[in-house]
């Protein structure tokens, strides 16, 4: 083995910037938090069983190179859909759960297939089409969920329906699958509390995608992610792959929008699935992740440091400059941020990278 | 092909059933008890409100660099101008103008490192400048708590600091120029000196894009390769065009506030790029071509199709859906357009 030169330091410092940015952060924020440990690490323990399930299905979009999957918040539409009607009919417990899974999987299927389909379409912009697909369907969720159930698709629990008689309301109880998976397996280690079966779920998705890259269809995608022309002339029907790494993707963050609200416990109909993608997004870019690299390590990171700089900031903006509001602003522009520089990054790379093979292919060519 | 069928390839589908629809409004509306009069009115103040807005969108779809989803930080240099503009303590109409003089050096600061980014992440264009865009306002939401601002009809009244979510305007430039020549028949109110103003700026970017550096913008975006080859500075271009679309972002917002009566500042401006572009696409544009029609056209049927369907719909099934039927509107019709870019055309 090599000795780590100066050269490699470099690289690694370069290659994790933003990880190691956020360490600073935390690190000076935690202090003037005044949160003790036992909290914070409780805290940090909640939100990797809330949010890991998520982040994780950002994974395999980016292997196939369709860089960041924006359009994870239809899987998490389709999530919220399977829960409303798991309420109506009034299902307690893990049945309750695993019957919204159920239900969520046809769902996410067809919107993962049209999201693909469309982002088939707009090769090279798939992010910003994605993004602005979670707009649209957003729209059309509102039309089925505001408009259409209770009207048109029945729903026979009055006290999730509008007063209007119509329409379901702004916030769902979710008392009946409640936590019920957090605390199958109890488990306590001083005072803090582990969520065992959750965590069991999210190492099982772990398996299946390490199980998944080394499958034909694994290989396949990243054959595409590498580049996307020869692969095609590989005879690997590019197309196709793409739209099941999304479908795969968009039943992934169906189940994962459950796994978070069964452990939050009520549904914010209109709001819950919107912020979604933007925070499972930023947790993994913080995690080391980027565009066109994701691994499973660089989800729990991101999802541990970027929600521990959203627990401590507000109480870090009090008291180092005695407004809440601040910390409060300060992580939505920190959460902004960290997807701007990894997509200014990412793009700049691939710009130069470009640049370089046009440059190598006129000197060839003036070489003959 | 008969000659239909190349209108509707011509328009598109989406644009036409968006046409179409909008006429339906206009024919409902008097059956549905909706006053034609007001209807127009609105739509008129509010096509006056937003034209401008749109009107940024042209420079930098011209010079190639997609469409301005980083709308916010042009948004953010007029907001800057407008509350700087009352800090100074001018009022009446003449703040209106101190304003957008204020507003200037901002936009062409901000505009000029926006370009800078746009140029060293061809390609990637619209992604990042949405995100430009957002956290650009997520940075100003806490430098609006912080800057040493001290007009007190601007900031809180308890606590002494930092500026309020929404600032009226009034006693300042409201309605400076709505008001300027407004000819009143009966509850209509023709807003002559916002609607001139509009015009004279789509006016003057249209003369500014047959200029020799408004081709140059054209030829940049249209073939890169050609217009490097014929002496133009690439960068240079896009940094220019940049610049102007965010200038007219600024202005646009300060024309928006002086009819609508109040500065919105924090989270205010983060999702007010996306019914400009919507608006732009609907008048014609695609991601690479865009012309003054596509923003008068454009910016009258979005806001058309804005007014009329919550009245029509109100009075039709008692229900409002406008939000929802404005969502889908605008977003499907961006993705309609992002879907519809041809591969070799960058």
């Amino acid at each position: 083995m090599k000795k780590p030169d100066r050269k490699s330091v470099i690289f690694f410092l370069e290659s994790n910037a933003v990880p190691i940015l956020f360490l600073i952060i935390i690190s000076i924020g935690v202090p003037y938090s005044g949160f003790s440990v036992d909290y914070l690490v409780q805290e940090i323990i909640i939100r990797l069983s809330r949010n890991s399930f998520l982040v994780l299905s950002l994974l395999v979009p980016i292997m196939a190179g369709m860089g960041l999957n924006f359009g994870m918040v239809l899987g998490a539409m389709a999530g919220q859909i399977g829960l409303i009607f798991v309420t109506n009919w009034n299902i307690v417990g893990l049945q309750g759960i695993g019957l919204a899974m159920i239900l969520s999987i046809p769902l996410s299927i067809l919107l993962g297939w049209m999201s693909g389909k469309i982002l088939n379409m707009a090769k090279g912009r798939e992010m910003v089409t994605g993004f602005i697909l979670a707009f649209f369907m957003n729209g059309v969720y509102q039309l089925v969920v505001l408009y259409g159930m209770g009207s048109i698709i029945p729903i026979g629990n009055p006290s999730m329906v509008l007063s209007r008689g119509y329409g379901i309301r702004n916030t769902v109880n979710l008392i009946n699958i409640r936590q019920t998976l957090d605390s199958l397996i109890p488990l306590k280690i001083g005072n803090i509390q582990i969520p065992v079966a959750t965590f069991m779920v999210i190492a099982l998705v772990c398996l299946f995608i390490v199980w998944f890259r080394k499958t034909k269809l694994g290989q396949d995608m990243r054959a595409i992610g590498q580049d996307m022309h020869v692969a095609e002339s590989a005879g690997i029907n590019v197309e196709r792959t793409r739209i099941i790494a999304i479908i795969i993707s968009t039943v992934l963050a169906g189940f994962g929008m459950i796994l978070y609200l069964q452990n939050i416990g009520t549904l914010n109909t209109y709001n819950s699935h919107e912020q979604v993608g933007m925070f499972s997004i930023a947790a993994l870019l913080v995690g080391g992740a980027s565009v066109n690299k994701g691994k499973i390590s660089h989800a729990f990171l991101g999802v541990t440091l970027f929600h521990l700089m959203f627990v401590i900031s507000p109480m870090a903006g009090k008291n180092l400059i005695g407004q809440a509001q601040l910390g409060e602003y300060f992580r939505v522009f920190v959460s902004y941020g960290v997807i701007s520089i990894a997509l200014v990054l990412y793009a700049y790379r691939k710009l130069k990278e470009k640049e370089r093979a046009g440059t190598a292919l006129a000197e060839a060519q003036e070489e003959k | 092909m008969n000659p239909l069928q190349k209108v509707v390839e011509k328009t598109g589908w989406p644009r036409l059933i968006i046409g179409l629809f909008l006429l339906s409004l206009f024919i409902i509306a008097p059956f549905a008890g909706v006053k034609i009069s007001t209807s127009l009115n609105d739509t008129l103040v509010r096509f006056g409100m937003n034209g401008i807005l749109v009107l940024a969108m042209v420079p930098m779809i011209h010079s190639g660099c997609g469409l301005n989803f980083g709308l916010p930080l042009g948004i953010i240099a007029g907001l800057l101008g407008g509350t700087l503009s009352m800090q100074l303590g001018a009022t009446g109409p003449m703040s209106f103008f101190i304003a957008i003089l204020l507003a200037t050096p901002f936009a062409v600061i901000f505009g000029w490192g926006y370009g800078a980014l746009l140029n060293r992440v061809k390609g990637g264009e619209m992604m990042i400048a949405t995100y430009v865009g957002f956290s650009s306002v997520a940075f100003m939401c806490i430098m609006w708590l912080l800057l040493p601002y001290n007009n007190p009809t601007m900031i809180w009244g308890y606590g002494g600091t930092g500026l309020r979510t929404t600032i009226s305007v009034e006693g300042y430039y409201l309605h400076a120029l709505s008001d300027f020549l407004a000819i009143r028949i009966g509850d209509f109110v023709f807003p002559t000196g916002m609607i001139l103003f509009v015009l004279l700026l789509n006016f003057l970017v249209w003369v500014f894009m047959r200029t020799r550096t408004g081709t140059a913008m054209t030829a940049v975006g249209s073939n890169p390769v050609f217009a490097k080859a014929s002496g133009v500075n690439i960068d240079r271009t896009r940094t220019i065009s940049v610049i102007l679309s965010t200038w007219l972002g600024a202005i646009g917002i300060l024309v928006y506030q002086q009819s609508f009566g109040f500065i919105q500042l924090y989270m205010g401006p983060f999702y007010m790029a996306f019914p400009a572009v919507a608006a732009i696409l609907i008048g014609g544009a695609s991601v690479n071509k865009a012309s003054i029609l596509n923003v008068l056209i454009g910016a009258f049927l979005f806001q058309g199709i804005l007014t009329m369907t919550p009245s029509v719909m109100n009075s039709l099934i008692q229900t409002d859906m406008s939000e929802v039927i404005r969502i889908i509107v605008s977003n499907g019709m961006i993705i309609y357009a992002l879907t519809r870019v041809k591969k070799g055309a960058k």
